[in-house]
């Protein structure tokens, strides 16, 4: 099993002794098929324990580990070292203030994601008796890829317009909404435009195409947010032209 | 007793202007969007044409005239540039805005996308020979 | 919160977007052509007169014309916000009067064409 130093500048901030963040750098021994994440628990077990950082599934799943390595958002689970030949700058996720090291505070994302109501809001309300909600093969490809968001985030940190308008509701908010509005069995539309609708909503957006190029899943929110434009653009036309549609 | 936290989150400053330097994607992002400024202009000058062609064969004269010169060349070709880069970007994004669904599945992307791109070669043609460019 | 008016602006910029996508580069190539000293006929002073004076065309020129600008102004706006100019107001105002000025213009000279 091949090893390899691997150097990596962490950057550091403890709100209490420190005014600004600074990078700090660890060399540590890796074994060649590591992800970032190993290298950073191993600086943590062998080096300096006050490192913070998240995670939690080692897998890709649960969607905690992101942070900026060399510049791109990535999930530190899912980057192999051997990707990183020389030193691996390793920074907080762009765009969220930093609570501690690595970890970032992300009550804002968690705000937007209530906000769009990211549930089954049954378009007829039936006992149970009467059975499940049904749903063909064509009807759940429609939407199925964008139910595989973990909420990692690593969107909004790759988005400039969220970096430069902290409401824009974001790239993986508006796919949600748009992955419940495009299920044959729900019936919440009409609630969720109110939210991604408005001009704080899908309106920042300008079609940078970052979200999903950078998204882990695949999930491609740009899709869904250039979709969620043309849909709410028809609806505003056709309020605004033929009234005697909006009963 | 659990110790009292401090919390001071910190947020971090971006370039104002210069942030697209951050990476190649965000550079192209600029280059794709900074197409309109040549498209508005290019546009502005067809304009100024027709105020040209309806003033009579002299002052259309002279509009063909100025569209020989060294400065407007220059300007075409990068109009040119600029206009195609326009509208590569913007019909490699049709499958993201269009999708088709088909059944249970949906129409590969390069479909859609080469649709459009074949679309696009047919209009220019039949504008160009509409014209008598050939 | 309430949905927003933007559909009113965004509508007529993705509208524009698609046209220029389509048809700019091949208009650009016939001016420069026109430059080259190999002028299309169709830029031939009779030949354009006589086929923008029909009713038809001058809509269509009209439109070709409103929608460009209208797409350029609409990302000319979005690229100063980007570049970190935030008047936005402002440069909205200043960038759509500017397409509808251009357009108006069109208009009046397309309908002041010299019959034959
Ligand atoms: S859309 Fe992709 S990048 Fe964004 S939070 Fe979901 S999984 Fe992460
Ligand atoms: S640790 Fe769960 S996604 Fe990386």
């Amino acid at each position: 099993m091949s090893e390899r130093r691997v150097e990596l500048d962490v950057l550091r901030y403890n709100p209490e002794t420190d005014r600004t963040p600074h990078f700090q750098r660890y060399s540590v021994t890796c074994r060649e098929e590591w992800v970032v994440l190993d290298a950073l628990n191993h600086v943590k077990e062998t080096v300096d324990p006050t490192l913070a950082y998240r995670w939690s599934c080692h897998m890709a799943v649960c969607g905690s580990c992101g942070m900026m390595i060399n510049g791109e958002p990535k999930l530190a689970c899912k980057s192999f070292l051997r990707d990183y030949p020389g030193v691996i700058r390793v920074e907080p996720l762009a765009h969220f203030p930093v609570e501690r090291d690595l970890v970032t505070v992300i009550d804002d994302f968690i705000a937007k994601l209530t906000r769009v109501k990211p549930y089954l809001i049954p378009k007829e309300a039936k006992p149970i008796e009467a059975g499940e909600y049904r749903q063909t093969p064509a009807q759940l490809k429609r939407y199925k890829q964008f139910t595989l968001c973990i909420n990692c985030m690593l969107c909004y940190a790759a988005c400039p317009e969220y970096g430069m308008i902290p409401k824009f509701m974001g790239p993986a908010a508006i796919s949600l909404a748009h992955r419940w509005n495009q299920d044959s069995r729900d019936g919440g539309r009409a609630e969720r435009q109110e939210e991604i609708a408005a001009t704080e909503g899908v309106w920042e957006c300008s079609f940078t195409g970052a979200c999903s190029e950078v998204c882990p899943e695949h999930v491609d929110p740009a899709a869904a947010l250039q979709r969620v434009k043309i849909k709410s653009t028809i609806d505003w036309y056709l309020a605004h032209t033929m009234p005697w549609l909006n009963k | 007793m659990a110790e009292q936290v401090t919390r001071k989150p910190y947020l971090r400053e971006l370039p104002r202007t210069l942030w697209f330097l951050r990476h190649p994607r965000y550079v192209r992002y600029m280059a794709r969007e900074f197409s309109c400024f040549f498209i508005g202009a290019y546009t502005l000058m067809l304009v100024l044409g027709l105020k040209r062609l309806a003033e009579g064969p002299e002052a259309y004269a002279g509009f063909l005239e100025a569209l020989a010169s060294p400065g407007a060349i220059v300007f075409h070709l990068f109009a040119l540039a600029f206009s195609a880069y326009h509208s590569i970007t913007w019909f490699r994004l049709t499958p993201k805005a269009m999708p088709v669904q088909l059944g249970e599945n949906f129409l590969p992307d390069g479909v859609i996308a080469g649709a459009h791109y074949a679309g696009w070669a047919l209009v220019s043609l039949v504008v160009l020979w509409l014209a008598g460019a050939f | 919160m309430a949905q927003s008016n933007k559909p009113i602006v965004w509508g007529p910029f993705a509208a524009g977007g698609t046209l220029t996508a389509f048809l700019t580069p091949a208009l650009i190539l016939l001016t420069l052509l026109a430059g080259l000293g190999h002028v299309p006929e169709l830029l031939a002073y009779e030949a354009l007169r006589a086929f923008a004076s029909h009713g038809l065309v001058k809509l269509g020129l009209g439109v070709v014309i409103f929608l460009s600008l209208w797409s350029a102004a609409h990302r000319l706006r979005i690229t100063c916000y980007d570049l970190g100019v935030r008047a936005d107001t402002l440069v909205a105002t200043l960038v759509y009067a500017v397409a509808i000025a251009g357009t108006l213009a069109a208009a009046v000279y397309l309908l002041r064409l010299p019959a034959a």
